[in-house]
């Protein structure tokens, strides 16, 4: 039985988060932080994108997320990094799984703007709600780690490698479910809905399943994102912040599990020099990078560690 | 012999076309049936109304006694009726044998209750299978002599093999009865009845009830034991291939002899 290459990697890239940490500045945890919120939502998408769905609306998650963690510590004083990750995560399946019913039903053009309304709604909700900040959002408490309030200097770490636990696992968990049967019926439902149908299996169920698991990590992304920006606002649930995240995901590709964190990675790294080097014209380079990758790497990030594999 | 599946007083209209009126049939299990009939006689809604993509007006199907027509197309396939397409309904972007494997794959999602926990189920035996799925795509492949197309992707196959393939597929299932639309349809004349004979060959030693839509009646008097022929929606002939196609109705409205010419054999 061949050994998996992709286990072997997700650990060490745990483990050089785990060591490498400590030497890391921390505006650049803050940016391995961030990168891994964003590739749980691209992880999501990843899912959907095999399946020929793209969701122009995971920032709905993202946000619902992002609120419950948010929420979590202003109403119960709960700071605590992995249980704001579950709490979002857990209110992001249930919205999902409600909602999935209807989207379920979509495909194409119809499922990615569905989507992108629905989380329009949630923006146009909490932009009209008072007790949710309105448009000027709410603050985070800082984080704790299982009861634990780390040292100033060590909350930026400890919150990466939290981060690092659940984008990894997450990775870890979507790895394995691509190799379930459900997981390997994406491509098949891709390429024909039909045949998937007569040889007896729900291409709806499918979906809904994977729509699920998707808003699920979109969830995680959230709280992660709210703990460690320390402020929540609705720009999370905008469609400028879904394209963020399909950006994220074309830039990686669907080849692997572990692309979409580098794509988060690079995304960021790319935003924060364009930023830097030219502030009025970011959004110029963010488009000119993303245009050099479609031309060049139509498969993603992930295809030149692969074609070097192969050569 | 005993009736595996039934259709009962079925009647279809879409709008002022009647698809179907008053189809009264039973399928014999383990038989060979042939449906004939010119474009637009109800053949194909036959076929549709039996796998559950159209419902009927009026009517039932029934399936070892059980009435199946309000069932989804998914839950009858579930049952044991599978279908082939006249155009071939791959998986374009996957190569023959992922094709195979993922249609297998459906077979143990099916069986689970998908998600994390079929995981452990990707090397058990294929439900209705005595092997994994690795080895009964091969067994499939082998049997329909795609072996040698194996990891070709689908959409550069020759059209006789993306036809071998879109049948081939329907064996992961472990079909009771099979439903062809056209299996030989756009198939050169000299790869016909070696693509018939192999297909055949397979359902009769799968145990498999088979049903095929066929304009070739050189194909259907030579696979079919018995034949059904379609003129507007009804059955006009029902019998042995012989007697049927030399009813003179038949060779009028449906093999297409010109009126008044009946003593000339039927076109094949």
């Amino acid at each position: 039985m061949k050994r998996d290459r992709m286990l072997f990697l997700l650990g060490a890239a745990l483990a050089a988060v785990i060591a490498g940490g400590p030497l890391l500045p921390q505006w650049a945890l803050f940016i391995l932080t961030i990168a891994f919120a964003q590739g749980l939502v691209a992880l999501g998408l990843m899912l959907l994108l095999r399946a020929g769905l793209v969701s122009f609306g995971q920032a709905l998650y993202y946000c619902i997320g992002a609120y419950t963690a948010g929420g979590l510590g202003r109403a119960f004083g709960v700071s605590d990094v992995f249980l704001q990750m579950i709490a979002g995560a857990a209110m992001a399946a249930l919205v999902a799984f409600v909602l999935g019913f209807l989207l379920a039903k979509y495909r194409g053009i119809f499922f990615g703007l569905l989507s992108l309304a629905l989380s329009m709604i949630l923006y146009g909700l909490i932009v009209k709600s008072e007790a949710l900040g309105s448009t000027d959002g709410l603050n985070v408490a800082r984080s704790t780690l299982f009861g634990v309030r780390p040292a100033a200097d060590w909350v930026r770490y400890a919150v990466a490698v939290a981060a690092a636990f659940a984008g990894l696992g997450a990775a870890t968990l979507v790895h394995l479910f691509l190799k379930t049967p459900l997981g390997r019926l994406a491509p098949a439902i891709k390429d024909n809905e039909i045949r998937v149908e007569y040889m007896g299996a729900s291409v709806r169920y499918a979906i809904h399943v994977q729509y699920v698991i998707a808003a699920t990590l979109a969830g995680v992304g959230g709280a992660l994102a709210a703990t460690t920006v320390g402020h929540i606002d609705p720009e999370m649930a905008y469609w400028t912040t879904s394209g963020e995240f399909i950006f994220i995901a074309i830039l990686a590709g669907t080849g692997s599990v572990l692309a979409p964190f580098l794509g988060a990675l690079l995304f960021g790294a790319i935003h924060g020099l364009a930023y830097d080097l030219s502030p009025h014209t970011w959004q110029m380079s963010l488009g000119t990078a993303l245009l050099l990758v479609i031309v060049f790497l139509p498969e993603g990030l992930w295809s030149l560690f692969v074609r070097r594999r192969t050569a | 012999m005993s009736t595996i599946l039934a259709a009962r007083g079925v009647n279809k209209n879409f709008g002022a076309i009647t698809a179907a009126a008053d189809i009264n049939a039973a399928i014999e299990l383990d038989s060979v049936v042939g449906l004939i009939g010119a474009n637009g006689a109800g053949k194909t809604t036959f076929i549709n109304m039996i796998t559950g993509y159209i419902k009927p007006d009026s009517g039932g199907i029934h399936y070892e006694g059980r009435d199946i027509t309000a069932l989804a197309p998914r839950e009858i396939t579930r049952l044991g009726i599978l279908r082939s397409f006249q155009i071939p309904q791959l998986y374009g972007s996957l190569s023959v044998h992922e094709n195979m494997l993922t249609a297998l794959g459906i077979m143990l999602h099916n069986a689970g209750r998908g998600g994390f926990f079929s995981l452990s189920r990707a090397r058990q035996n294929v439900p209705g299978h005595d092997a994994p799925a690795e080895e009964v795509a091969e067994r499939i492949l082998e049997r329909f002599g795609l072996m040698e197309y194996r990891n070709r992707n689908t959409q550069v196959l020759p059209g006789g093999v993306r036809k071998l393939l879109d049948i081939a597929l329907t064996l992961a299932a472990r079909p009771r009865v099979l439903l062809l639309d056209e299996p030989t349809s756009g198939i050169s004349a000299e790869e016909k009845f070696g693509i018939m004979e192999m297909v055949m060959k397979a359902m009769k030693a799968e145990g498999v009830t088979v049903i095929f839509v066929e304009h070739d009646m050189e194909v259907v008097s030579r696979f079919a034991g018995r034949v059904l022929a379609f003129y507007d929606g009804r059955i006009i002939a029902d019998g042995r291939p012989d007697a049927v196609l030399g009813d003179p109705d038949v060779r009028r409205y449906v093999v297409g002899e010109p009126h008044g010419q009946d003593e000339r054999a039927p076109r094949a």
